[in-house]
């Protein structure tokens, strides 16, 4: 138990006192969340903003529930200074600019941002025929348009990548921590003098695992944490920490993952250069950067093969989609498979000593 | 454990990684209590031997026995009692002296405060908030020994443990060493330095080609060899010439700076010098281990 600890305290010593491998494990995979978490910002079902310029009757006069359903695509600012209004337009801050001049809806849009432009375009016009139909004296129009926000099947940018980076994340500082250690402490010598102590095997292993978990865990709340951010504004699920044991699930998959690659090779170079040539492809393949709804059916059938896509579809689930823990069952189970299969074949390769 | 049976026992062992044979045939006894050294020049299969007997290689053929045990497969029952240097340094990356020794300690249960006083005794409790990368060579390798020393093992495997160190370092770990050895465990090590196993060996065994060549107690192995006393003086003192007449069946040479007269009768020799007045940097030397060395492997030592 004493060797189990101190080897633990040992590892993650070595580990924080490594900027370089910091660095891998957590920063770097914060940098994308940051840079991505920004670019993407407006992406997915975001509201898109236009102004309005003084009173616009058709607007303003809208019943309470129209009103609302409007709230929900378009976000209104009013302002009284026309000039700066067209200039925002034509600077692309906003959508679009709104006026009414007696009987005339204008509204002034930039070709810059053709979508949004037609978005608004298009609304402005049902807008206007409601308002016409009211004015005609037909009170219960044959055809109403309701407007209701996707958020459950696709989901605003940093909802989908928080998981999905972190997950990413996970795997890579699992594999390559267990794989770089294994690698440098054989090297080193350090397994063959641990082979002399009575350390039991167990323990050495124990200690990795345990070592994971901590980095894991340390990943989630820096990741987490930036992304609550209102500037991410990430909205966590009500049972958002469900998603713990699909995440140590996932630690001990992409760790015996790292543990294949470090008892096959000789090097550190050697084992990163296996870790990097299965994690990266795998991220991009298991929906980890952007989502697969798009992708081929092939290819989201072969996603099914990659621990990653089981790791990141569960976190989604119930970080992001208001799932419960339940669903998460069957991932956990084919992740804690992976990890029997492979911690079977790296228990098989793995040697002490390079000689 | 008084017993009648040997600690260690080597029984015709046998390793090769390919052609010639590292270890070839080698057996050997050590008793409880004793200090036995393996001598022999590189590449003798000092460390293959070693490696075998600490259960780190399985031999080819042949048996070892620690305690009456085998140390191949891993033995846990062993293990807390024996303690083991090795050649290459094992460290921890970027712990520092003091992380490294209170770890290696507590994996044989011995508390923090017992492996901070191991420090002390191989001179690092100055060195102890350095990280091993930072430590000098030889600072590294007492780091290593007192990592071997700090569970008090019956047993101690000591692969070279004086290379680099400066003078008064193996000093002092000779003193250590001397200590652990009074306290009736029993130590075995290699080393280049023949005057090193000359003080500290009860026994020695002089290996090459994976062979023992010879092997017993530095004093009988030396008294056995029977080779001349070397008497030097200061070139100039005497021509080769005179000396040569000093006595029957002298051997002189003259490397340009001492004469020096190799003879078995030395003291008439010296009283015919002394009788010349020819004593100007005087010195007399017996055979010592390293002619015991040199006449058996044919070669000079490498220090
Ligand atoms: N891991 C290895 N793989 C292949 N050959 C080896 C290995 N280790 C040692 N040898 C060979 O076995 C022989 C004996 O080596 P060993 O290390 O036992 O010598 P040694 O007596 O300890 O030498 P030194 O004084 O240099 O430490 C040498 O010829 C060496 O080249
Ligand atoms: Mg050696």
């Amino acid at each position: 138990m004493t060797g189990f600890v101190s080897l633990s305290t040992a590892m993650a010593r070595g580990f924080f006192r490594d900027r370089t491998a910091l660095f891998f494990t957590i920063l770097f995979p914060l940098m994308f969340l940051v840079l991505f978490g920004g670019l993407f910002k407006d992406a997915g079902a975001s509201k898109t903003d236009i102004l309005q310029i003084g009173a616009v009757p058709v607007v303003d006069q809208l019943p309470a529930e129209a009103a609302a359903g409007l709230d929900q695509v378009l976000s209104v600012t009013r302002t009284a200074d026309r000039a700066a209004a067209l200039d925002e337009v034509r600077r692309g801050d906003k959508a679009a600019a709104i006026e009414q001049v007696g009987g005339e809806l204008i509204v002034h849009y930039s070709a810059a941002d053709a979508v949004k432009s037609a978005t608004v375009r298009g609304i402005v016009e049902s807008l206007v025929q409601q308002s016409n139909l009211a004015a005609a004296g037909v009170t219960t129009p044959a055809v109403t348009m309701r407007s209701q926000p996707v958020e459950d099947q696709s989901l605003k940018a940093i909802q989908y990548m928080t998981p999905g980076l972190l997950g990413w994340a996970i795997a890579t500082g699992a594999t390559f921590g267990a794989a770089l250690t294994l690698v440098t402490w054989r090297q080193k010598k350090i397994l063959r003098r641990l082979r002399l102590s009575p350390v039991p095997v167990a323990s050495i292993i124990g200690a990795r695992v345990s070592v994971s978990i901590a980095i894991a865990a340390a990943q989630c709340a820096m990741f987490i944490g930036v992304a609550l951010l209102p500037y991410f504004g990430l909205k966590l699920s009500d049972q958002w920490w469900a998603f713990i044991p699909v995440m140590i699930a996932g630690t001990l998959a992409f760790l015996s993952i790292g543990l294949v690659a470090g008892a096959a090779s000789k090097t550190p170079e050697a084992a990163s250069a296996i870790a990097n040539l299965i994690t990266l492809p795998m991220a991009f393949l298991s929906g980890a950067f952007f989502p697969l709804d798009g992708a081929p059916k092939w290819l989201q059938q072969v996603s099914e093969f990659f621990p990653l896509k089981h790791l990141v579809s569960s976190m989604q689930d119930v970080m992001v989609r208001g799932e419960s823990f339940a669903v998460t069952l069957p991932d956990i189970g084919i992740l804690l498979g992976f990890t029997v299969v492979l911690a079977a074949v790296a228990a098989f390769l793995f040697r002490w000593d390079d000689a | 454990m008084q017993d009648m049976s040997p600690t260690i026992k080597v029984e015709e062992l046998r390793k090769s990684y390919g052609e010639p044979r590292a270890v070839d045939g080698v057996s050997f006894d050590v008793q409880t209590g004793e200090f036995f050294g393996i001598l022999g020049p590189n590449g003798a299969g000092k460390t293959t031997t070693l490696e075998m007997m600490e259960g780190l290689r399985k031999p080819d053929s042949g048996t070892v026995t620690l305690f009456g045990e085998s140390p191949w497969p891993r033995n846990p029952r062993l293990l807390p009692r024996i303690g083991v240097q090795l050649q290459a340094s094992a460290f921890f990356e970027r712990l520092t002296a003091r992380e490294q020794i209170r770890t290696f300690a507590s994996l044989y249960g011995v508390p923090a405060r017992k492996a901070d006083e191991w420090l002390a005794v191989v001179g690092l409790e100055d060195m102890a908030g350095k990280r091993n990368e930072d430590l000098s060579g030889g600072q590294q390798q007492r780091l290593s020994i007192a990592c071997a020393l700090a569970h008090g093992p019956d047993l101690v495997f000591l692969d070279e443990p004086t290379s680099g160190l400066d003078p008064q370092a193996r000093r002092n770990l000779w003193d250590v060493l001397r200590d652990i050895s009074a306290q009736g465990r029993t130590v075995v090590l290699t080393t280049h330095y023949l005057d090193e196993a000359e003080s500290l060996c009860d026994r020695v065994a002089i290996m090459d080609h994976g062979r023992i060549l010879q092997s017993g107690p530095p004093a009988t192995l030396v008294r056995d060899l029977d080779a001349p006393t070397r008497i030097s003086v200061e070139t100039g003192t005497i021509t080769a010439e005179a000396a040569r007449g000093l006595a029957d069946g002298l051997e002189v040479s003259d490397d340009g700076v001492s004469l020096t007269i190799a003879t078995r009768t030395p003291a008439p020799v010296l009283s015919a010098l002394a009788e010349r007045d020819a004593l100007r940097g005087l010195s007399v030397r017996g055979a010592t281990l390293e002619d015991v060395f040199l006449h058996l492997t044919g070669r000079e030592y490498r220090a």
